[in-house]
Order: C-alpha cells, then sequence, then structure tokens
C-alpha cells in the first residue's frame, strides 16, 4: 500500500474534526475525498502528509510512517494545499527552482524535471511573472506543478480544480489520469462529476466520519450523484459494499 | 545544511524582490548616519574613533529590526505557505535557522554598507580599528539577538503589525534593562535582581565589546539568547501551526 490510514482522529478543543478515518490507496488507484465542507476532508489531508499532528491515529506513506519518518514519508509525498499556496514574490520559475533545490534535485535531471512540469500545466507564458499577478487559474497550475515535480509516488491535492475554468478544469482531469498508472493519488473535490470522470474510488466523509468507501459507479448505481451524495451526507448511511 | 541555504537563499531573495529591502537600507544608514552626524556631532567631538556611530545602534535596530522579522513566519501564515514549507522534506528547525540566517545576512548588509563611515574616521585621522571592527562584531551580535526575538514573535501571530509592535517592546525591555537612568529609578530593587537586569541588557555587553575586547561572555550571551528564541521560535511553531 502506498497510501495508509489508520484510525486518523483529530480533536480542536472539544470539537472532532476527524473520527477515526481509515483508507488504504495502492498504486494506479485515484481516490476521490468527497464531502460538505466543514466535513473534515481538509484536516484528514493535513495530517496525512504530516502538516498536523493526529490527536490519535497513524499515516503512511511508501511505509514511512510520517510522524516517526517525517523526511522519508515527505519525499515520497507531493501535495497540493488547499488554495495552492506559493510565494507571491517569486516567480513561478524561481518557486519551481526552490522547490527542486529542496527536493534534492541537481544537475540535468533538475532542469528536465523542471521543463516537464511547466509543459505538462502549461504555465510556459507565465513563467517570468510574479506569482501574485497570476490568476487564479495559473497559481493553481503552478501550486500543481510544485506538487508533481519530484515524480512522487502518493500526489494528494486538495481541490486540485478549485477556481479553474471549464478547459482548465478537463486538463487538469486529463493530467491526473494520465498519472494514475504508477501512481497513488488522493484528491478532494465539491464538484461530483470529477469523481465519476477521473477517480477509481470515492469516499463520502461527513461530520469527520467515513460514510462511504466504494467505486463511484456504486454511487451512480443508486440514482443520480449528487442526490445519492445528499442522501449519504445529511445523516441515512448506506451500507458501503 | 544544504536545506538551510536553499531556504535562507530563497528568503533574502523574498527581501530583494519588494522594495522593502531597499526602503529598509536607505532608511537605516540616513538614520544611523544622520544620528552619527548630527546628533552626537562626530566631525565636532574631533576624535578618531566611531563611538558616536555605534552609540545609536541600539535604538535604532530597536525599530528597524522588528521590521525586517515581522513578516518572517507571519507572512508565511497569512499565505498559507507555511503548510508548503512542513510538507516539504525539510525539519522545523532547518527552516527556522534558514530563516533567521536569512534575516541577519540581509541585516548585515545593511550594516556593511555604513563602511564610508569608516573610511571617513580613516581618512581623518588615526582610529584603532581593532576597536572598529570588534564594534562592528558586536554590532552584528546584537543585531542577530534582535532578530531572533522578532523571528520568534512572528512565529505566534499572522499579523504583521502586531508582529512588529511586540517585538520592538520585547527589544526595548532588553535595551532598557541595562540602561542607566532606569537602573536609578529601580535602584530600591536587591543588588542581585540589579545585577541580573543589567547582566541581560543588550547594552551592558554591546558596550563591553565596543571597548575593543571581544569577550567570551558577551559572545555567549548574544549567540545563547538568539538560540534560545530560535528553539522557543520552534516550539511556537509546532504547537501552532494550523491556526
Amino acid at each position: 500500500m502506498m497510501l495508509q490510514i489508520q484510525n486518523l482522529t483529530k480533536d480542536f478543543g472539544s470539537l472532532r474534526a476527524v473520527d477515526g478515518v481509515s483508507f488504504s490507496v495502492d498504486k494506479g488507484e485515484v481516490l476521490g475525498f468527497l464531502g460538505p465542507n466543514g466535513a473534515g476532508k481538509s484536516t484528514t489531508m493535513k495530517m496525512a502528509t504530516g502538516f498536523l499532528a493526529p490527536t490519535s491515529g497513524t499515516a503512511s506513506v511508501c511505509g514511512h510512517d510520517i510522524q516517526t519518518d517525517p523526511l522519508a514519508a515527505k519525499k515520497c509525498l507531493g501535495y497540493l494545499p488547499e488554495g495552492a499556496p506559493a510565494y507571491p514574490d517569486m516567480t513561478p520559475e524561481s518557486f519551481l527552482e526552490f522547490i527542486a533545490d529542496i527536493r534534492g534535485l541537481t544537475g540535468s535531471t533538475r532542469a528536465q524535471r523542471i521543463q516537464d512540469v511547466i509543459r505538462k500545466v502549461h504555465i510556459e507564458g507565465v513563467m517570468h511573472q510574479r506569482i501574485e499577478t497570476l490568476s487564479k487559474g495559473f497559481k493553481r497550475r503552478v501550486g500543481l506543478a510544485q506538487a508533481i515535480l519530484h515524480d512522487p509516488p502518493v500526489l494528494i491535492m486538495d481541490e486540485p480544480t478549485d477556481g479553474l475554468d471549464p478547459n482548465q478544469k478537463h486538463e487538469v482531469r486529463l493530467l491526473i489520469k494520465s498519472m494514475a498508472q504508477d501512481k497513488a493519488i488522493v484528491l478532494s473535490t465539491h464538484i461530483l462529476e470529477e469523481v465519476e470522470a477521473v477517480c477509481t474510488r470515492a469516499i463520502i466523509i461527513a461530520r469527520g466520519k467515513v460514510l462511504f468507501d466504494g467505486a463511484p459507479a456504486e454511487l451512480t448505481a443508486q440514482g443520480r450523484i449528487d442526490e445519492v451524495f445528499r442522501r449519504i451526507t445529511t445523516g441515512d448511511r448506506i451500507a458501503a459494499a | 545544511m544544504r536545506n538551510i541555504v536553499t531556504i535562507a537563499k530563497r528568503e533574502l531573495g523574498g527581501y530583494f524582490s519588494t522594495p522593502v529591502a531597499y526602503v529598509f537600507i536607505v532608511v537605516y544608514l540616513l538614520l544611523a548616519m544622520g544620528l552619527t552626524l548630527f546628533i552626537t556631532r562626530f566631525y565636532e567631538r574631533e576624535q578618531a574613533d566611531l563611538l558616536a556611530f555605534f552609540t545609536w545602534h541600539p535604538w535604532v535596530y530597536l525599530f528597524l529590526v522588528p521590521a525586517v522579522t515581522m513578516r518572517l513566519w507571519a507572512e508565511e501564515r497569512r499565505q498559507g505557505t507555511i503548510e508548503l514549507l512542513f510538507t516539504l522534506p525539510v525539519t522545523l528547525a532547518e527552516s527556522v535557522v534558514g530563516k533567521f540566517l536569512a534575516s541577519w545576512a540581509f541585516t548585515g548588509i545593511a550594516l556593511a554598507l555604513t563602511f564610508p563611515i569608516w573610511i571617513t574616521v580613516n581618512y581623518l585621522g588615526k582610529p584603532d580599528n581593532g576597536v572598529i571592527l570588534s564594534s562592528y562584531v558586536g554590532s552584528f551580535l546584537m543585531a542577530g539577538a534582535y532578530l531572533a526575538i522578532g523571528s520568534f514573535v512572528s512565529a505566534c501571530t499572522k499579523n504583521q503589525v502586531i508582529a512588529f509592535v511586540v517585538s520592538a517592546v520585547l527589544c526595548l525591555i532588553f535595551v532598557l534593562a541595562g540602561l542607566p537612568g532606569v537602573m536609578d529609578v529601580l535602584s530600591a530593587l536587591p543588588d542581585v535582581v540589579l545585577q541580573t537586569m543589567r547582566s541581560f541588557s543588550f547594552l551592558t555587553h554591546f558596550e563591553s565589546i565596543q571597548t575593543g575586547v571581544i569577550d567570551l561572555r558577551d559572545i555567549t550571551y548574544f549567540l545563547s539568547l538568539i538560540a534560545t528564541c530560535l528553539v522557543v521560535n520552534a516550539i511556537v511553531l509546532d504547537m501552532k501551526k494550523a491556526s
């Protein structure tokens, strides 16, 4: 298993944001993380990537526990945080060079990887513009470029298509699909069609708990996907296959 | 080590990619030189030393250094890049030290740009350059202490204005603790307390280095203050990353 999440729980004060979430993702899988706002999607991702320490439970990336062996785990991991944060006073070029240095890429591999991701996310035209001047769509793509720069075996993306126009969304989905064969991918989204379009598996989470874990086809089999989603997240737990 | 350099380079580049760096350096130089020439009357003193110049450093740093450090972590939090940084394969210590070193290097550049006054004093007379060198070293070490305090405060908030004000006040306490006037007011306190306060003051140690003797105790004082602040800085970040 490339990514293994076991019983992750996170309390903020008296609020339990994530409540015993477990799942694992293998190579070739694209896991769609679905849920209403405040369901605990981002918090789960923040724990899986080592940004937040869980109250209890464990997460491991490529066999490395994110708490006890964070550096090894983080090396195997590409992460696009919510909102695709990047240093606003840098250009995409200097930003990607910085990430490449931190990732330990050197020499021709470094140049090659940077050129590769620039082409993949189509940011050739804005490489010398400051990131703060970029549109939301370009910012998102710079964030995406950063996450896949070191060709990580595990890729976690928090709302990768948020703020993109329909064409850009389509492109990002194609990109995700093209990487799916040799990576374990987790992405969170509000967009239900996205799950049908790119994911091999879907997890629905609400109030910190996993309410559904299965193939997107199982969801659509029960009716229109948005209605099924509403039914699940507003109370009635359905039998997960 | 490689990561520290990478982070420091990025941070230092960040200073110079905005007008902040240039505004800071110009204001710093104008202030340092202006105070030296017009208030402590560098020329009229007719002394071949830079005492009139270094006397001002604790006061100039007091409000310029917090301006350098206020964005260090507060901005990282506000932009959300802290989440990016801490999910990259770097340790917390590397991030804290890297950013601190960048701010120290930046202040060092500003300090080095005061060299014309050194040339001036050498042109006009025969100063003791050993004393001047040790004063520069002392000023640089003291700047490091201010920066470490500022970096720690910046880690506590995402608001740069709060970071600025709180670090300036904290640094002020470290300056005032050794100021003769303040010591007189507090003379009712037991001698042990006064001694301790004085030994914690920037002024005491900076003045001691300014005599031209780089005492191991003064170096230890500044370096251990820096180390302590950076450790607390890291602890604060670890405790309240998400907020």
